[in-house]
């Protein structure tokens, strides 16, 4: 018997009322209260989390990503967009002066006012998920909660409980956007306490479309921040969709995101996060292979140093034959880091001539600095191809006194045995201008510590 | 002048160079041949600043400064320059961001300004021309791929523009074929002056046809145990080492 569940041993029910009890305050304020397939999606999600609270690290795949942290704060939740931030620029992987499709999210909310939806070819429709209850709601309601199963997933029910707002992009049948598709998310939060919000984002790429999209998640202000992201991501008969994430949130942010893409015959998903922010950070990345002949690659790099926190838990689950799958991660560690990687690769019974490759490196830049690693392949098939691969070490002596015996400083040679060893990782990223724009992050950050 | 003073270095525990005395004048070139595992490759790398050799005696003096209180960038940036018996593969590093990157820090160590892109090319393209480099060889990934021969071609052309005042070439004929070999000591002996230094260590006469020393030392169980001229050279290639104490077919 196979099974993808996720073990609710190690789940703890007494932190739960802290998160839900300002609900109460909330509900009536949360858009789309008339759907009622909406009422019930977030009872459901309240009363999953009032049954388990927050996963704690006996749960088998939270073992080495530990929440106490969050039990110790009284979070408040978000309420509609109250942030008066301002920004002079917004992240962004276009060339100076260019614009393009942006929705930004404040705190999880959407502002209008930062956004831009013009220029976006006819077939595709890009909008607040508040905005789409009213004008979507068969589409919302034909996709939402189908992917994010609250039942194995504590976060993702406590999302689903306060379900608000967050991106919808769909992208009908045949239609192909070149222009990269930016969602920006803001955690802003406030001084006087700590702010949770729970965006959700659903992506709907319809047969033979093809779509880029960009999520830039940053931090302003001093606050203390809880963003528990989760997406849904569904990837048509011989679509491709290219999902790439930067996530540089304030040393005072914990982000926590679920992805969950499920791909049709002949489709491709193709997703890369690249870790900077965040004090603790966990992407998980669940990619199934619904169809045959399809494709995945998720892949990333993850730069961690001072006491950050990165969690990286991904499975690949191939469901019907011919598939591809490809992980390539690569982690920097510094300081008193810590990384995660989890990875994990179902091969079912009818999922004959499986390709399937994992690989993850991480690079230990201090005694201190830690990585658990942990592999997995569940393989029930018997014509397959699958490999994994894990390593941790540290940079190349040799090499770095070649690099000084020719006058380059020590900084700047070990600026360049890292960059060097990310590349691997960052050349997985298809898209070049979003290569560019995220090279340029990692470059940023080995400057940040010269 | 470059003065070596009985140094005694350490490589894990052992002991290795035994009390090294020699003194390179400005423009001189000096040949140093001796048998495997006598500590010569250990010497250019105590010269060079590695890590993980400890001197346990004696001095080095580069024009009046301590050299062994300097940092191997520090002492690159004064002008010594190492080539390597076993150049270091460096993968995800172009040759030419390598490049640049090296030829940038002396630069701005020595005051003058950074070259843009178009100046670095100018340059470079002129110096692997020269050495019958191909430019491909500057896309890829530093020395990783290459042949032996390449190897020692990419630290030819390193220290072709770099120009550095003392430079230390370990064994960077061994691996060239009769053609490179040429190419590489042209290359060399262009970058003779009488205000550089070189220290040639090698196994073969041969080379030292091409890039004719003005002294020659035998290297052996961690001290200088003979010098002479280059004449030595050509005995040392008749008799081997045996009238040194050491049984060569060892
Ligand atoms: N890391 C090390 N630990 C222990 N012994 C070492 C280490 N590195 C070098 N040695 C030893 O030091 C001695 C000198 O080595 P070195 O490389 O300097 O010799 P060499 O004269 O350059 O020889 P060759 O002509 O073969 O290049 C050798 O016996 C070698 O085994
Ligand atoms: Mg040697």
């Amino acid at each position: 018997m196979l099974t993808t569940t996720y073990a609710t041993r190690g789940a703890d029910p007494s932190t739960a009322p802290a998160f839900l009890a300002p609900l109460d305050q909330l509900k009536s304020g949360l858009p789309g209260a008339a759907l009622s397939w909406l009422r019930d999606l977030r009872e459901q999600g309240r009363e999953r989390f009032a049954a388990v609270g927050l996963p704690t690290i006996r749960n088998e795949t939270w073992r080495y990503t530990n929440l106490r942290d969050l039990t110790k704060l009284a979070f408040h939740p978000a309420d509609a967009a109250d942030g008066n931030v301002r920004f002079d620029v917004l992240p962004t992987v276009r060339t100076e002066g260019q614009t393009g499709p942006r929705l930004v999210f404040v705190d999880g909310r959407f502002r209008a006012e930062l956004s831009s939806t013009e220029a976006l070819p006819a077939g595709v429709e890009l909008l607040s998920l508040a905005a789409a209850f009213a004008s979507h709601g068969e589409l919302i309601g034909e996709h939402l909660g189908r992917l994010a199963l609250a039942d194995d997933r504590p976060l993702v029910a406590l999302n689903s409980a306060f379900l608000a707002d967050g991106p919808v992009l769909r992208v009908a049948a045949g239609v192909a956007v070149d222009q990269p598709i930016e969602l920006v998310f803001v955690s802003a939060g406030s001084d006087e306490r700590p702010t949770s919000f729970h965006p959700r984002t659903l992506i709907v790429a319809e047969a033979g479309s093809r779509a880029v999209v960009v999520e830039h998640h940053i931090g302003c202000g001093t606050g203390t921040t809880l963003a528990n992201h989760v997406a849904e991501v569904f990837v048509g008969e011989g679509a491709t969709l290219y999902h790439y994430k930067a996530q540089r949130e304030t040393a005072s942010a914990f982000h926590l995101s679920h992805t969950a893409a499920t791909v049709a015959k002949d489709g491709c998903y193709d997703n890369f996060i690249l870790t900077l922010g965040a004090r603790l950070s966990r992407n998980e990345v669940t990619s199934v292979l619904a169809g045959t002949d399809a494709r995945t690659h998720v892949s990333g790099g993850y730069m961690v140093r001072g006491s950050q926190h990165a969690d990286t838990t991904t499975l690949i689950d191939h469901a019907q034959p011919n598939g591809t799958s490809r992980e390539v991660y690569k982690g920097v560690i510094d300081d008193t880091g810590r990384a995660v990687f989890q990875g994990k690769i179902i091969v079912r019974p009818q999922a004959q001539k499986t390709d399937g490759h994992q690989l993850n490196r991480a690079l230990l830049l201090s005694d201190t600095a830690e990585i658990d690693a942990k592999p997995e392949l569940e393989i029930h098939a018997d014509d397959v191809k699958c490999s994994h691969g894990c390593t941790a070490g540290e940079l190349d002596d040799a090499a770095l006194f070649y690099l000084r015996a020719r006058g380059i400083d020590q900084e700047t040679a070990r600026g360049l045995l890292i960059g060097a060893f990310l590349g691997e990782a960052m050349e997985e990223i298809a898209e070049e201008p979003v290569r560019d724009a995220f090279q340029a992050l990692v470059s940023g950050w080995l400057e940040e510590k010269r | 002048m470059i003065e070596i003073k009985n140094l005694h270095a350490k490589v894990d525990g052992k002991d290795i160079l035994k009390g090294v005395d020699l003194t390179i004048r400005p423009g001189e070139v000096h040949a140093i041949m001796g048998p495997n595992g006598a500590g010569k490759s250990t010497l250019s790398y105590v010269l060079a600043g590695r890590e993980g050799y400890e001197v346990t005696e004696g001095s080095v003096t580069y024009y009046g400064k301590d050299l062994l209180a300097l940092e191997p960038e520090q002492r690159a940036a004064e002008g010594v320059f190492l080539a390597f018996q076993y150049p270091v593969e460096i993968p995800g590093v172009a040759n030419t961001t390598f490049l640049k990157t090296a030829i940038n820090a002396m630069r701005k160590h020595r005051g003058e300004k950074e070259l843009d892109a178009m100046q670095f090319l100018k340059l470079i393209r002129e110096k692997t021309k020269a050495l019958g480099m191909s430019d491909e060889m500057l896309k890829r990934a530093v020395n990783v791929g290459f042949s032996g021969g390449e190897k020692k071609r990419n630290e030819t052309l390193q220290m072709a523009v770099l120009e550095p005042k003392f430079a230390i070439l370990d064994e960077t004929d061994s691996g060239l074929d009769i053609d490179a070999l040429k190419i590489v000591a042209e290359g060399v002996n262009a970058l003779r002056s009488p205000e550089r230094s070189m220290l040639v260590i090698t196994h073969y006469q041969r080379l030292l046809d091409y890039i004719v020393p003005d002294h020659v030392h035998v290297l052996a169980a961690g001290r200088v145990v003979k010098s002479g001229g280059k004449e030595l050279a050509l005995e040392l290639e008749k008799n081997g080492y045996r009238d040194f104490g050491v049984n060569e077919a060892a």
